[in-house]
């Protein structure tokens, strides 16, 4: 999938030579659109679109930082758009240029209004929750047919990490979304911003470090698909889109994701415009087309998360408004926690923290 | 007049393209993260005396005492010494050999064993290095040729641990090392081995007395051009090794691009540097004795 998105990128970059001067660059988050979308795109604007891909928020953070990163549109999770937005790194959208903005649903609007107040600099993507994806046979014959598929036991529990140990787990690269989740299993705030408090965080992910196989953000869907993992902790539609890859192959690989019980992450992927965007035009241009409920449905349905486009939930397809992993049922919504950006200086802990559990130093 | 643009020309060339990163860098390390664009404080601002002095003030030297303070660095700082000694150490046990064999090779057939070395930079370095992540894994080539010898009953895990990135670094850095000491080793006047035997000295001990030293040149430079760029290596740690594998570079990038704090990649970088130039400055003494010599 990377590798046909990285494809993608190229032909459609190549494309952009031949054709005429007006181009859009779209820096998006890897494994998360359908592509035929971004043909249609071309088509129905005569705009070229360059699409690149990332996995981590962080990575995105410091090109925005650094300025000139050449995107006209990228896509920053809530938080992350938050602490920009107070950097300079975007400019306000221009309402008069987004027609389908009425297509968006109050709900996540009012929720993502906690990072970008009135929403005046971003617009929803998708967004999900943080949860684990299992492969449950696998598990079962580890830890037995009783083995606690939603629960943050399973994998933050060295004794049950030493016997999956064998069919390999991975956890998410992303430290700004482990270190909450280690503090709500531990009771704690997941947001709490007090280093003593997300210093309690290390001993635990210490613990059961010697079993985790690899820490990234993006490869646990192939790996969970070929049956070469077991557990990752990662994001609902990746998993979700691991489960639909090990049935197409039929490979009698059954992948299952599940939100915590004991409360999961909810995050929010918001599409933005860089303050130093070479086409804020063309940006628009693509945001409208993203907003369309068509595009939107579409998107959806392939991908495996839920948008914040309310006119789709029409167009959605019953495995993806149906499934409660996808659209938690209001009473999973209650249990689900958002976090805040945190302040410098204790963002370097957590980084610091971050990299001492994950190179055992 | 001639003599002073002779000179000022490398000097220039310096100036632009180390002393001035150089001094940007250590103003970084020197100033203090910020939710800007870009991500520190306080930015350069010439405008008058009074701003720069203002400027100067706010420097500090707390991103240095942050990396005293945390063993992470000195450890990645070690074991990247480590890894650098030990896969030049590895270049060289492979590199010689190649070097020699090419040396004592018919002499119509030395341009095309030089350009066999040479041919793998044709392909991109990043390409090489992935193509070794499939020959090394789990169900990669390698596995697959051992089981199938029944050499080994279970795949051996090769991949994201250190010998991985040692096989990578000696595979990508072995030209570096062979193309010196074929140098040397090419200039190498027969007749002395010959003088040697002739006095009563066996083939081993001729060698080990004549053809080593006198390719003690190329030696020195090929180990300085492997241990040099090993020691900073980021790509290779990263895509072959482990998150157990430390190396300074991957710290480097971690606090560039996890972490968003250039300060203190900033002072990592200037340390490294500081790291290097004894090296480096080996390098050229060597580089100037040998002119010398020859000259």
């Amino acid at each position: 999938m990377n590798k046909t998105l990285l494809t993608l990128s190229a032909s459609v970059a190549l494309s952009a030579f031949a054709a005429s001067a007006e181009e859009v660059r779209v820096y998006n988050w890897s494994d998360y659109i359908d592509e035929d979308l971004l043909y249609k795109f071309e088509e129905e604007t005569g705009i070229d679109l360059i699409y690149d891909v990332f996995d981590s928020n962080e990575v995105l953070e410091t090109k925005m930082l650094a300025g000139g990163s050449g995107y006209d549109v990228v896509v920053p999770s809530g938080t992350f758009l938050q602490r920009q937005i107070q950097a300079g790194a975007f400019q306000k959208l221009d309402g008069t240029k987004l027609s389908n903005a009425g297509n968006m649903w109050d709900v996540i609007a009012d929720r993502t209004a906690q990072y970008d107040p009135d929403n005046a600099y971003s617009i929803n993507y998708m967004w999900g929750t943080t949860g684990i994806g299992v492969n449950v046979a696998k598990v079962q014959e580890a830890l037995g047919a009783d083995a606690p598929l939603d629960s943050m036991e399973l994998v933050l529990n060295p004794a049950n990490m030493e016997k999956l140990a064998d069919c390999g787990v991975h956890f998410l690269d992303a430290p700004s979304e482990m270190i909450p989740m280690t503090l709500q299993y531990l009771g704690e705030n997941p947001d709490s911003h007090d280093p003593d408090v997300i210093a309690k965080a290390g001993p635990v992910l210490e613990a059961v470090r010697p079993y985790i196989q690899k820490f990234h953000s993006s490869e646990y869907i192939n790996a969970l698909a070929n049956g070469d993992i077991c557990v990752a902790v990662g994001w609902s539609g990746d998993i979700l889109q691991a489960r639909d890859r090990a049935a197409e192959a039929e490979n009698g690989v059954e992948i299952a994701y599940n939100a915590f019980a004991q409360g999961s992450l909810m995050w929010f992927d918001q599409m933005a415009i860089p303050v130093d965007a070479p086409n804020p035009d063309a940006a628009h241009t693509f945001l409208n087309f993203i907003m369309d409920e068509h595009n939107m449905a579409a998107a959806s349905n392939y991908v495996y998360y839920a948008n914040g486009n309310e006119a789709s939930q029409a167009h959605l397809e019953e495995d993806v408004i149906g499934d409660p992993a996808i659209y938690p049922t209001p009473e999973t919504l209650e249990n689900l926690y958002t976090t805040t950006p945190y302040p410098t200086k204790v963002q370097r802990r957590v980084t610091r923290l971050w990299t001492k559990i994950k190179s055992g130093t | 007049m001639r003599r002073i643009s002779l000179i000022l020309v490398p000097y220039l060339w310096l100036l632009a393209l180390f002393l001035v990163p150089f001094l940007i860098v250590l103003k970084i390390s020197l100033s203090d993260t910020a939710l800007a664009i870009p991500p520190y404080t306080p930015t350069l601002d010439l405008s008058g005396w009074e701003t720069f002095r203002a400027f100067v003030g706010a420097l500090d030297m707390e991103n240095f005492v942050w990396l005293t303070e945390d063993d992470l660095y000195w450890k990645a700082y070690l074991s990247s010494l480590k890894i650098a000694l030990i896969s030049t150490f590895f270049t060289l046990l492979i590199g010689f050999p190649i070097a020699y064999g090419m040396a004592q090779a018919r002499e119509d057939w030395r341009p095309t064993l030089l350009m066999l070395v040479i041919l793998p930079f044709w392909t991109s370095f990043l390409i090489r290095v992935y193509s070794w992540m499939g020959i090394l894994s789990q169900e990669g080539y390698l596995n697959q040729l051992l089981l199938s010898f029944g050499l080994i009953d279970e795949p051996l895990i090769i991949l994201n641990t250190p010998v991985a990135v040692y096989i990578g670094i000696v595979y990508t850095y072995l030209p570096f090392m062979v193309l010196p000491v074929y140098s040397a080793l090419e200039k190498l006047d027969g007749s002395l081995l010959e003088a040697a035997e002739d006095l009563g000295c066996s083939r081993t001990s001729a060698f080990w007395l004549v053809t080593v030293p006198l390719s003690k040149s190329g030696i020195i430079a090929g180990s300085f051009l492997v241990f040099i760029p090993t020691l900073g290596e980021f790509v290779i740690p990263s895509l072959l090794g482990g998150s157990r594998t430390l190396m300074i570079g991957k710290v480097l990038w971690e606090e560039f691009f996890n972490n968003r704090d250039w300060p203190v990649a900033s002072a990592v970088a200037i340390i490294l540097l500081l790291i290097l130039v004894i090296p480096i400055i080996l390098f050229q003494r060597n580089e100037q004795k040998q002119r010398e010599a020859e000259g």
